[in-house]
């Protein structure tokens, strides 16, 4: 029946089987594109949507940055055109300034490093634009992430990390519940990028060639620190090192995250000549700690705000855990003590930030995800 | 498949693309001085006087533009420079806040770049501007006022404005004024003689004309600056090639909407009533928006507007359309953008309101039989 490689089967996408209702949210880009299309050719009845997110939109996409221009929606309709379903444009400005952009700020006004785009699946796209859609009387929210959905034997919908690793983005899709992951549809999950723009291409979808988006659609020239800056003033603080001496000055203790090594500006070298890193931001009294790379080692973590793609683990339990976007898999062993997620680390991992998500995998099957909330370090704890 | 949005675009008339097409083969610049020229510039002159006719205007005062919006905004923009030239205390703008937005970018785009004041006109809560509000306005110092600008009817919820009385103020105080009446050509008996007014935008595709072209009916005293500078063409206010079988298809419609306007006023309300009746009879909580008939042609003809309480306008539109049912939350101009439609007013206006959006625009069509209860 399909003429492309890598469609959607039963197994993969479907929500008990049949023809379904399915609301496709059409950024704009080649991905959302070809996951509308093929839910469209596996014959579902497919209605297309472009969320507005951006309650003021520029005109054009600068470069690989941002999803919600106007171009952006134009494209979406070509798309939804050639593919032959009606299109619409619902926007979403308000709930998306609520509940992700205010929320990001205030994460880095509190110190921590937030991952909006977490935010977003999860308020946003199923939960804001599901609870509508389901309303509506539609089954399913399609989306052109790269992640899969496997029906296990018993009938589970369990989310899984999709074929291709380096597009793999189940890590922001870990904070979908069971409910959630009951009406998604991830058409895109086991074919490779390169494979999804030649179909683009094929069907004779214009933004086969479009670069991807990358960064925080919201911050459309990428200047995160500026956009803070704007959001939260500039407040000057300290830069002091493990032992309290004072290294330097800062504008505003927000635009640091953990691990961060460039845009210091202190002016001389630490003693044993060593680059020096961010190791901790305390929002209280405005003041950003320094020091050496070893300083960064994390040897467990407590992350709150749990959330299961399925029934949530009992007792203690191994599993691989992913600390950022893009981030390698670490074994761990993880517990549920108290509503809080406690994570012991295997071997000491760096560059681990509260505000990040931990998700956590068996396999290639996504358990459940948490916010970091506190980090204990191997050499600064005790 | 009904078609209820007939405020966004009208289908056109039989009459109106054979007045076009009889035109498409011809070659003549309606400005050359040869008999090609002579030809077409008979089309566009006859064309014009058969607008002035239907808007009881002289045909000296019709200026044809490429559309509603360009005509907003050469008397916008262009009487704002011109009264100001004259006198660089004149920069306050008057205008009411139910405007379409080819009026109210526009005067907002003079406060930004040309130093304008606006003032908002306040409306009561069907979104109609009082003679007694204008006055107000003006009287607080009439030396400073360019221009009074309120749309004849409005776009949105059909609500008719006292035009006839509100250009006699401005005209006891001297003040220009203009009138976009787009919707209301057509659906209203239009005398531009009669209405005491200076400018006066219609366009063609809201009548069963085509698209792309439009007219300022404008008073051979006002003399705006224009913002197409060329070979002027148009009275030295408009430059551009005219385009000859536009106009053509323009004027037959005109002339047919005059015609057919008491039987299509009287036949489009009883449907619009009945629409009305439907919808409140299967929705009980459904508000009815805009004058409910308590002033005497205080509401356009065609054209029901609803909220619906806990209910989205853009989710009930896919659902209606899915229905086969068209129509809108708003303006098609601002439809499936970032800024909410500008709808639904009996909880107040302030100027650029933004509310709720839970607003169904219907545009009845030329009278034909249609089963409210299709939207259930």
């Amino acid at each position: 029946m399909n003429d492309f490689p890598g469609a959607p089967d039963e197994s993969s996408t479907s929500l008990g089987g049949g023809r379904l209702r399915v609301l496709a949210a059409m950024s704009g880009g080649v991905d959302s594109a070809v996951a509308a299309a093929r839910a469209a050719e596996a014959g579902h009845e497919v209605t297309g949507v472009h969320l507005a997110l951006s309650g003021n939109p520029q005109s054009f996409r600068t470069g690989a940055r941002g999803c919600c221009t106007l171009e952006d929606a134009r494209d979406a309709r070509r798309a939804a055109d050639v593919i032959g379903i009606p299109f619409y444009v619902w926007d979403l400005a308000e709930r998306f300034r609520e509940d992700v952009i205010d929320d990001f700020v205030a994460e880095y006004a509190a110190g921590r490093t937030p991952n909006p785009c977490l935010r977003c699946n999860e308020k946003i796209k199923f939960s804001a634009l599901l609870d509508k859609a389901v309303a509506l009387g539609f089954d399913a929210v399609c989306t052109g992430h790269y992640a899969q959905i496997v029906t296990a034997p018993d009938g589970a919908r369990e989310l899984h990390r999709a074929v291709d690793p380096a597009k793999d983005q189940s890590y922001v899709l870990g904070v979908l519940d069971a409910e959630q992951l009951a009406h998604a549809m991830f058409p895109l999950g086991d074919t490779p990028k390169e494979l999804v723009r030649a179909e683009a291409d094929r069907r004779g979808l214009a933004v086969a060639q479009k670069p991807d988006s990358h960064d925080i659609c919201f911050i459309a020239d990428g200047d995160t620190q500026g956009f803070l800056e704007r959001r939260l003033g500039t407040r000057a603080g300290e830069i002091v090192d493990v032992d309290g001496t004072r290294l330097g000055e800062h504008s505003g203790a927000y635009g640091f995250t953990i691990g961060q090594r460039k845009g210091l500006r202190i002016g001389h070298p630490a003693p044993d000549g060593k680059p020096r890193y961010v190791l901790d931001i305390s929002p209280v009294d405005n003041r950003v700690t320094v020091g050496p790379v070893e300083a960064l080692d994390v040897a467990g973590l407590t992350a709150v705000r749990p959330r299961w793609c399925g029934p949530a683990p009992a007792g203690p339990g191994s599993y691989h855990a992913q600390l950022r976007a893009h981030g390698e898999p670490v074994p761990v062993t993880a517990e549920l003590v108290d509503g809080e997620l406690r994570v012991e680390l295997a071997e000491a991992a760096r560059g681990i930030a509260p505000g990040q998500a931990v998700v956590l995998y068996e396999g290639t099957r996504v358990v459940g995800s948490a916010t970091i909330a506190t980090t204990a370090r191997t050499a600064l704890s005790g | 498949m009904p078609y209820l949005d007939h405020a966004a675009t009208t289908p056109m008339l039989p009459e109106a693309v054979r007045a076009m097409t009889a035109h498409f083969g011809s070659t003549g610049n309606a400005s050359s001085l040869h008999t090609a020229g002579r030809r077409a510039r008979r089309v566009i002159e006859e064309s014009r006087e058969t607008l002035a006719q239907a808007l009881g205007a002289r045909p000296s005062e019709v200026v044809f533009t490429g559309g509603g919006t360009e005509s907003d905004n050469l008397a916008v923009k262009g009487l704002y420079w011109a009264r100001r030239d004259v006198d660089p205390a004149r920069v306050r703008i008057l205008c009411s806040p139910v405007e379409h937005h080819a009026v109210l970018d526009a005067v907002e785009w003079l406060e930004l770049h040309e130093g304008a004041r606006i003032d908002w006109l306040p409306v009561d809560s069907y979104g109609r501007v009082h003679p007694e509000s204008l006055r107000a306005a003006l009287a607080a110092d009439p030396s400073d006022v360019a221009l009074v600008t309120v749309m004849w009817a409005n776009n949105e919820v059909g609500t008719v404005q006292p035009i006839r009385e509100l250009a006699a103020v401005a005209q006891e105080y001297g003040v220009p004024m203009h009138s976009d009446a787009v919707q209301a050509f057509g659906q209203l008996p239009l005398s531009f003689a009669d209405s005491g007014l200076d400018a006066l935008t219609v366009t063609g595709h809201k009548i069963g004309g085509p698209y792309g072209i439009g007219a300022l009916v404008l008073a051979r005293s006002a003399t705006p600056v224009p913002l197409l500078h060329g070979g002027g063409q148009e009275r030295d206010v408009r430059s551009g090639t005219l385009d000859v079988p536009a106009a053509a298809g323009f004027a037959a419609a005109a002339e047919i909407a005059v015609q057919r306007r008491p039987e299509y006023a009287r036949a489009t309300a009883a449907l619009r009533d009945s629409l009305v009746a439907g919808v409140l009879a299967a929705v009980p909580d459904a508000v009815y928006n805009g004058d409910p008939g308590t002033t005497p042609g205080g509401r356009l003809a065609a054209g029901a507007h609803f909220s619906f309480p806990g209910c989205e306008g853009d989710a009930l539109l896919m659902l209606l359309d899915a229905r086969g049912i068209e129509c809108s939350t708003g303006s098609a101009c601002s439809a499936g953008s970032r800024s909410p439609a500008m709808c639904c007013w009996p909880w107040g206006w302030s100027p650029r309101w933004h509310g709720p959006r839970c607003a169904s625009r219907w545009a009845t069509p030329r009278p034909r039989p249609m089963s409210p209860h299709c939207s259930r």
